[in-house]
This record gives C-alpha cells, sequence and structure tokens, in this order.
C-alpha cells in the first residue's frame, strides 16, 4: 500500500509565531509581555511630545508676525517675507561670515595642538609627572564659562593683567574686548587655552589602545622614535583624528555662543556677532521680532541639520562608526 | 631604559620642559586669581605679575560671604541639581533600559521618538514659547523640565545594558522578577562607571547653567550661582553706570568670587578623574 505522507516544512519558531498568525495578534502578545516596559517609558514618551515635539508647532512663527497677546492662531500671516529679508540682508551674511572665522580659525589653530600635546604626554616616562601634567592642563575645562569669561574680561581690561605685560615691553594698552579687530582673537585663544587639555584626552586614550607589540618589533628592526610614531603611533590614532575632524567640521556653525554672549558689546559686533547672538537681539533683547527672530532661527537649524547628516554619512563611508 | 639614543634623551628633556611649560600656562591664570584673592586691593593695583598674595587679607572674602546673592545663588543651584539631575537620571536609565530590550515591537519605534529630535534644535524662540505656553515662565520648572533628558546619554547607556549578558536578565525573569525590578536590582548595578558618566555630564550641565535662567527667570531670588557670577563678573561695567542694582565689586572680590564659585568643582574633580578616560571612550569615538 502505497502511504501518502505529507512532510511539512519546518516552521521556523520565533516568540511572535507561536500560535498567532495575524499582526494584530503579535501585537497583542507582545503588549502582554512587554507592557510593563512601555509603561516604564510613558513619562518619557510624554515629556517628549511636551518639550521636543511641541516646540515645533512654535517654528510656525517664522512665517508670521507673530505677537505675543495674539498667539501662533490669532498673528497675521507673512510667509517667506522674512526669509527673503535676512537672506537679502548684508547684516545676515555678516553673522554667517563671523561664525564660520570663528570656527574655522579655532579649527585651524586649535585641532593640532591636543594631537601634539596627547603626543608629547604619551612620550613621557615617569608616570607621575604625565598624570601631574595632563591633570593640569585639562583642569580650565572644569572652571564655569562665567568665571572663564570673568577672567577674559579682567586681563583683557586696560588696567589688567595683559596689558599690564604689554605696557612693560612699551606698548600701548588696549582694551581688548572693546575693539571688534581684536575679539576673533581673544575668543580663539582662550578657547585653545581652554580645550586643549581636555581635547587631549581622547587622542591620549586612543594611544594607549595602541598595541604594545609593534612597538617591540619595530625596536627589534632598530627603527628609531621618530620612525615609530610616524609608521605605528600616527596610524594608530588616525581613525580617531579622522573622526573628530569630521565632527567638527559638522558642527561648524555651532560657535559657543556662550561665550559670544558674555564677551561681546556693541563695539564688537561686527565681527563678534553670530547668528545665536543676533536671533536673541531681535527677539528679546533689542527688537520685538519673535517672528523674524525665529526664521533666522530655523534656517540656521536646517544648515546645522545637514551640515550634521553630511557629516555622519561621511564618517560612516569612510568607515568610523558615526554618531549612531 | 640606558639604550635610548642621545638624540632621544635630549628630545625627552624638550619634552618635559615643553609640557612643564604648558603645564604653567595653563595653570598660572588661576594661580593669578588665588593670590590676587587674597591680596590687598590698593598694592594689588599696583602689582603686574603675581606670584604670592600683595598684602595678605581675608577683606574680599569676608566681602563675598557677606553676599546675600552669592548665597541664594548656591542654594538655587544645589535645589536644581537635585531636581533636574534626579530627574535627568530616572528618565534617562528608563528610556535607555526600554530601548535596549530590542525584542520588543514598540521599541523601535521608541528609539525614533528619542532621535529624531536630537540634532534639530528648534531654536530660542520656538523652545521660550513653549516654556510660556506650558506656564512655566519665570518659574524653577523652567530650568528642570525642559532640557532635562539628554538623547545622547540616553544612547551611552542603552549600550551598557546591551552588554550585559542576557542570562542574568533570564534567571530574574525565571525568579518571577517584574521589570521594574529588574532593571533596578539587576541591570543598574551593572552599568555603573556608564552611570557615573552621565551623572557627571548632567552635574555639570547643571552646575554651569545660566542662559536659560537668563531667558525665563525674572525674579532675583532664584537666580541660579552662575546667573549671580555674571552680574558680579561680567555686568560689574554696568552696575557702575547704574544699570542694575548690584554693586560694583572691586577686582579682588571678584577673583574671591571666582575662587568660591569652583571651589565645589575642585572639591569634587580627584574623584572623577578616573571615569573621563573611560567616559570620552564610552562614547562615538573608539581609537
Amino acid at each position: 500500500m502505497k502511504s501518502k505522507t505529507k512532510v511539512a516544512a519546518p516552521k521556523v519558531l520565533t516568540d511572535a509565531t507561536i500560535g498567532e498568525k495575524t499582526f494584530k495578534e503579535r501585537l497583542v502578545r507582545d503588549f502582554k509581555m512587554n507592557g510593563a516596559l512601555y509603561l516604564i517609558f510613558l513619562p518619557i514618551l510624554v515629556w517628549y511630545i511636551l518639550f521636543r515635539y511641541k516646540p515645533l508647532y512654535g517654528l510656525l512663527m517664522a512665517f508670521q508676525n507673530y505677537s505675543p497677546f495674539l498667539g501662533i492662531m490669532g498673528s497675521k500671516w507673512v510667509g517667506f517675507d522674512y526669509f527673503v529679508e535676512f537672506l537679502t540682508n548684508p547684516q545676515f551674511w555678516r553673522l554667517i561670515r563671523n561664525t564660520l572665522t570663528i570656527s574655522i580659525t579655532t579649527l585651524v589653530f586649535g585641532f593640532p595642538f591636543p594631537i601634539v600635546l596627547a603626543l608629547m604626554l604619551n612620550e613621557l616616562r615617569i608616570k607621575w609627572f604625565q598624570r601631574g601634567v595632563q591633570s593640569l592642563t585639562y583642569l580650565p575645562h572644569f572652571v564655569s564659562i562665567m568665571v572663564i569669561c570673568g577672567l577674559i574680561k579682567n586681563f583683557t581690561s586696560d588696567q589688567g593683567l595683559i596689558n599690564d605685560i604689554i605696557a612693560m615691553f612699551g606698548g600701548t594698552r588696549k582694551s581688548f574686548l572693546n575693539y571688534p579687530e581684536y575679539y576673533v582673537p581673544v575668543h580663539v585663544i582662550s578657547d585653545i587655552w581652554a580645550g586643549i587639555g581636555w581635547e587631549s584626552i581622547i587622542y591620549f586614550a586612543a594611544l594607549t589602545g595602541i598595541d604594545q607589540q609593534l612597538y617591540e618589533a619595530a625596536q627589534i628592526d632598530g627603527a628609531s622614535r621618530i620612525r615609530q610614531t610616524w609608521h605605528i603611533t600616527l596610524p594608530g590614532i588616525l581613525p580617531t583624528i579622522v573622526t573628530m575632524l569630521i565632527l567638527r567640521i559638522g558642527g561648524i556653525l555651532n560657535v559657543g555662543y556662550e561665550k559670544v554672549f558674555l564677551l561681546y558689546n556693541p563695539l564688537t559686533y561686527e565681527t563678534a556677532d553670530i547668528i545665536t547672538t543676533y536671533t536673541y537681539r531681535m527677539a528679546i533683547g533689542e527688537g520685538n521680532r519673535m517672528g523674524y527672530s525665529t526664521a533666522v532661527g530655523f534656517f540656521n537649524s536646517i544648515i546645522c541639520f545637514i551640515l550634521l547628516m553630511a557629516s555622519n554619512k561621511v564618517s560612516k563611508k569612510l568607515g568610523q562608526s558615526g554618531l549612531f | 631604559m640606558d639604550n635610548r639614543s642621545r638624540g632621544e634623551k635630549i628630545f625627552n628633556v624638550f619634552n618635559i620642559i615643553l609640557l612643564t611649560l604648558l603645564a604653567i600656562v595653563c595653570l598660572y591664570p588661576f594661580w593669578y586669581v588665588l593670590v590676587a584673592s587674597f591680596s590687598d586691593y590698593g598694592q594689588f593695583k599696583l602689582t603686574t605679575f603675581m606670584w604670592r598674595p600683595v598684602g595678605f587679607n581675608w577683606a574680599a572674602y569676608a566681602r563675598v560671604l557677606r553676599d546675600d546673592m552669592i548665597w541664594t545663588g548656591f542654594l538655587n543651584t544645589i535645589i536644581l541639581m537635585i531636581l533636574r539631575v534626579g530627574g535627568a537620571m530616572l528618565f534617562t536609565i528608563c528610556s535607555a533600559y526600554v530601548v535596549s530590550r530590542r525584542k520588543a515591537m514598540l521599541v523601535p519605534i521608541f528609539m525614533m521618538i528619542i532621535i529624531i529630535p536630537m540634532n534639530f534644535n528648534p531654536g530660542i524662540i520656538p523652545l521660550f514659547q513653549n516654556v510660556v505656553s506650558l506656564g512655566l515662565n519665570n518659574t524653577m520648572w523652567a530650568l528642570v523640565l525642559p532640557q532635562m533628558v539628554n538623547a545622547f546619554n540616553t544612547i551611552i547607556l542603552r549600550n551598557a545594558f546591551e552588554a550585559v549578558p542576557i542570562d542574568l536578565e533570564e534567571a530574574a525573569q525565571i525568579d518571577g522578577a517584574t521589570q521594574i525590578k529588574i532593571l533596578f536590582m539587576v541591570m543598574l548595578p551593572l552599568v555603573i562607571p556608564t552611570l557615573m558618566v552621565v551623572l557627571l555630564y548632567y552635574a555639570v550641565e547643571v552646575w554651569n547653567m545660566w542662559f536659560d535662567a537668563m531667558l525665563y527667570i525674572k525674579d532675583k531670588g532664584l537666580y541660579p550661582l552662575q546667573l549671580v557670577l555674571k552680574q558680579i563678573l561680567i555686568e560689574a561695567d554696568e552696575a557702575a553706570t547704574g544699570g542694575s542694582d548690584a554693586t560694583v565689586m572691586s577686582e579682588t572680590v571678584q577673583y574671591a568670587v571666582m575662587v568660591v564659585a569652583t571651589v565645589p568643582i575642585l572639591l569634587v574633580y580627584p574623584f572623577l578623574q578616573k571615569y573621563f578616560v573611560a567616559g570620552m571612550t564610552v562614547g562615538a569615538v573608539k581609537g
């Protein structure tokens, strides 16, 4: 007798498909299993809606002649008028120019130093000295920006320490923060001073991750320390350097607005005014142009977003992990 | 050590000298501040480089400790620390844990909800308008709630949770533990280093906060410490022209203020040093 036995193809059993077929049934089962989890997330979900998504509604103000008395629903619509206004306003391009100047100057002059510092620290044999110097160099990072700016204000004032030194060498005293041509140097130099130690940590960590055996092998082969540095150390930290560089370029429009805010004044608007400080003044400080200010801020956010996505893509393409 | 060439030894000496100079340059501004704060004002004005106090006295500190605003500032900052860092840690831990459970169906959606706003900042005005519309303007809560959670930290913590071996979680589930119990009794103790990094981040953020306070707080009694510092250190000239009702403090007193404001950080600093290097590598960059 011929028996026809149907052999069913083995079913792949997963948690979700045991016994259920429809999406709805899977959903119900998932809620039964993970309901507590979702409940835990609920307050956070509410927070995100209230404080991250609801503000996006406020972006509508960019298209209105907004008045706080009339609210968003009641204010008059002006469409893209404000966007046209600032894009054709040379004052606006001054802001971009200032932002880029500060950013690029800091990048060019400030980027290499932490790397060099990390390399130099790495060469030290005396551990206590190494750790001591390292700790001292990143101390400025932990002093609040208010104190740092207070320091800068006092030192650069015409009776301050820096001018005392200049006077000692016979120069003329200048209150540097009152001259537009000195704003960028003061900003950049103080950024480098405050950041060099902290930023070198990440390179230092990368250096300690390089396999010591490579150095030993090179030494056996008779390589000098310079050659070792060139062929082992630098390639070893190159991924870190590239990632940091890409991150910096992606954030090129994000100049430290807090510092500008604290150190600038009407005399230095020409070189110190950046987008964030301008939007603040337009909305809250002097002008009452909340709609206009929102438009400028909106534009800035979009550009920053594009830069961030682009830099992330580039970073991924080069084989690094990016931010996500 | 003896088989280093002469060239290397010379380099080593140069290296040490340069690094010492760098350390001095990094340190001297603070040393100056410290030394000046203990100096007599009159003599201070006449001196350039200071390595020791000139005319040692405590007058500057006496002036600082008498100032009500500074004490209020400290108090407000401490209150904010407790509220905001506490809230931030709670929310970050919970959301990081939930999104680390990848097998749950809603988790990818949650993840998107967290990540999308991460890189798009609508700007000061919409955020301001939002706070006003929620009735939080001119209250402490305006400083606690709006920026409480940081998505980046959530991701870092999520990665830490994911690194925990699944056997531990399953063992707890077999023992009948609820999700909350698993989270707080099993998982949390295992990610303490990462927790410290996140805690440090939030603490520093609150300590340094001033811009949000300037935006939302009109009541001077609610000013956090940094905003009080701003009045004393940055707006000093305006006060001199009658711009605000803060009394002008001379440089030596200003330096004393800086020292007083930085001491808490310096006290905590040594204990946290070991987390710094770990913290830098836990983030996006792998060396």
